[in-house]
């Protein structure tokens, strides 16, 4: 055992040493992670799979003050989680890639199942919240699983307002975004523009959208396009007119004509910018996203919400807002790998 | 300068009474003179030197022989023809590398040829331009990774690859140690034999400046102005510990002494 440790931990040193994957070269993170790993003697390994075995001792206690079906899905739930954790503790001794991530994540996931426990206790073990606005975990999963049809179909409904109204804000932004950025004339006249409109947060058309709009769904995908489309230009723009000159000097004594400045030179030196500015439109989008549903849209998880609110399923609520969470965090995941291989250069990770 | 190479594909370049001056940093209503009163000819395939204290308005000038910027009076002319704006005949290699950090070293190198359209044709150049600079091994590697001098060489190879009819350098060698330096002045020279551009290269170190040069020009403190022309007659492959060459060092070095205070820029 002792020995596994060892060599374990001298793999990690020369690990840390050369940058790795995700460890960036000249970033704060490198020297987050470049204080030294402290031992992790096998019983760190067993936090998660106790703190688990822990939520189903309390759920065990409090289940008779839950209805019974509620109850046994909790059960499940609580009972894979734990195998799962048991397994992953086990295999990660063979398995390098499942013990680094493992490291990384353990005290979250005890953290968290902490906290479910937390949330059961209070709401089934002590009735501490009022019903039905505060209902169980246990509540909350029963009922993603009995609505999961209705719940499967508006997060694609979501998604597809989400993606065609975020691409379609980010075309418009980028294009005008480099004209403003580029060409004098278009910045003298866009700017202004730009200063009085694009403040208003987009929510604040929806009286006019949906007066001037054959359908909601069209202006809802438009207000969402208008939200992205602010900060995507002004960032795209400010990147654009900060190219260094140098580079642009560089390229004109190379031969390159206002097309090649533009694209090859102006556009990829601002995608550091142009990234804040998409990331910036996201967070945007996903408010418009909710609030376009709930007041317009008949469909999405903005409307699921509202809607079950309406009917007093406080769990449908909460199951709703869980699966939110999941899918916005995994589209903003899914830019930051966008970023993070786009601007390979920038982060200075070996790939080579 | 009778190069004996009959294939024309270096440029004469004039310059006419150049002034040049920019606005002061602290009253920017006042201009401040920069380069006053330039007049030089340099001849088709001929490699002049420019040397000056620190300051003294010679970046300056190559950008106003690369056309990327306009002097207050007088003309620049590159065969007989005013010069209008940038082109890819006049290469610049900047005091900065200035290496496109988005791009590898490879396409850094190739950016010329990209911009011109002219990739799929002469792709193969590539290749010889990073082995001249020897920097094959990091062909794919971002700037991000390169020492000053590999970046240095990136710049150089980045100019060559257009084969500039002007090429103008300022202090590309600058960051490199002194045995890469001995050899990449070599290779610039034998370069400039096989193509016979014409250069203008201004550096600090008074034995490139003879090593290298058919002129060494001397520049004034700022407001830049000529101060000498030295011409430099000695037989190539020059050598560097001959005593013409040593004769000549002390020489300049002694002109330096008595333009003034000098002598501290020059690395002896
Ligand atoms: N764009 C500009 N705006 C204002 N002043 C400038 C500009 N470019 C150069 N100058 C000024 O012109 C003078 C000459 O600059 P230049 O870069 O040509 O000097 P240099 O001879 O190349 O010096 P060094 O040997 O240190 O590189 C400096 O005083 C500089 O401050
Ligand atoms: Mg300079």
């Amino acid at each position: 055992m002792l020995q596994g440790q060892k060599i374990s931990r001298q793999s990690q040193v020369t690990v840390g040493s050369v940058p790795s994957d995700h460890v960036r070269a000249d970033s704060a993170e490198r020297y987050a992670l470049s204080t030294p790993e402290r031992k992790h003697p096998t019983a760190a390994l067993l936090t998660v799979p106790v703190t688990a075995a822990l939520a189903l001792g309390i759920h065990f206690l409090v289940a008779k003050k839950e209805p019974p079906n509620e109850s046994r899905t909790y059960t499940i739930v609580l009972g894979s989680f734990f195998a799962g954790a048991i397994v992953a503790a086990v295999m990660q001794r063979w398995w390098p890639a499942l013990q680094t991530r493992m490291r990384r994540f353990r005290p979250l996931f005890t953290v968290g199942v902490l906290l479910l426990c937390v949330w059961e206790i209070i709401t089934s073990g002590f009735r501490m919240l009022p019903l039905p606005y505060f209902p169980s975990p246990a509540g909350v999963v029963q009922s993603m699983i009995n609505d999961r049809g209705l719940l499967f179909d508006s997060t694609w409904h979501s998604l597809v307002l989400l993606l065609s109204g975020y691409l379609l804000g980010v075309a418009a932004g980028l294009v005008t975004g480099v004209c403003i950025g580029w060409s004098a004339p278009a910045r003298y006249w866009g700017m202004p523009l730009l200063k009085v409109v694009g403040p208003i947060p987009a929510t604040a058309w929806i009286p006019l959208a949906m007066v001037v709009s054959p359908s909601a769904l069209i202006s809802a995908a438009a207000l969402i396009a208008l939200a992205v489309w602010f900060p995507v230009t002004m960032l795209t723009a400010s990147g654009i007119s900060n190219t260094r000159a140098s580079y642009l000097d560089v390229a004109r004594t190379l031969g390159a004509n206002a097309r090649y400045l533009v694209f090859r030179i102006a556009i990829p030196a601002a995608l550091p910018s142009i990234f804040v500015g998409l990331f910036m439109g996201l967070g945007a989008s996903f408010l418009t996203l909710v609030v376009a549903e709930s007041v317009g849209v008949k469909s999405g998880l903005g409307w699921y919400v509202s809607w079950a609110q309406g009917w007093a399923e406080y769990g449908k609520v909460y199951a709703a807002l869980v699966i939110m969470a999941v899918f916005f965090s995994t589209i903003m995941t899914l830019l930051f790998k966008l970023r993070d291989r786009v601007l390979v250069w920038q982060k200075g990770m070996i790939r080579w | 300068m009778a190069k004996g190479n009959d294939s024309v594909v270096a440029s004469s370049v004039q310059l006419r009474d150049v002034g040049k001056s920019f606005p002061a940093p602290d009253q920017p209503l006042t201009r401040r003179p920069v380069l006053e009163t330039i007049s030089v000819s340099l001849e088709a395939g001929e490699l002049v030197s420019l040397v000056g204290p620190s300051g003294c308005g010679k970046s300056t000038l190559l950008r106003l022989v690369a056309g990327l910027d306009f002097p207050d009076s007088g003309e620049l002319l590159v065969d007989e023809e005013p010069i209008s704006g940038p082109s890819a005949e006049r290469g610049l290699v900047f005091q900065d590398p200035n290496l496109f950090p988005w791009l590898t070293v490879r396409r850094n190198i190739e950016a010329g040829l990209a911009a011109r359209g002219l990739l799929q044709q002469k792709r193969s150049e590539v290749k010889e331009f990073m082995r001249l600079v020897g920097l094959e091994a990091f062909a794919d590697a971002y700037p991000h990774h390169l020492s000053g001098g590999m970046a240095q060489r990136v710049a150089l190879a980045r100019a060559l690859i257009n084969h500039p009819k002007v090429l103008l350098l300022d202090e590309p060698l600058g960051a490199l140690d002194a045995f890469t330096r001995m050899r990449m002045q070599d290779e610039v020279l034998r370069l400039w034999q096989n193509r016979r551009t014409t250069m203008l290269l201004v550096t600090h170190d008074i034995d490139e400046a003879i090593y290298m040069s058919d002129r060494i020009i001397i520049l004034t403190q700022r407001p830049g102005t000529i101060e000498q022309i030295i011409p430099i007659a000695l037989d190539r492959p020059r050598d560097r510990s001959s005593s013409d060459f040593l004769l000549l060092r002390s020489e300049i070095l002694e002109l330096l002494h008595f333009a003034g205070n000098r002598s501290s820029q020059v690395t002896a």
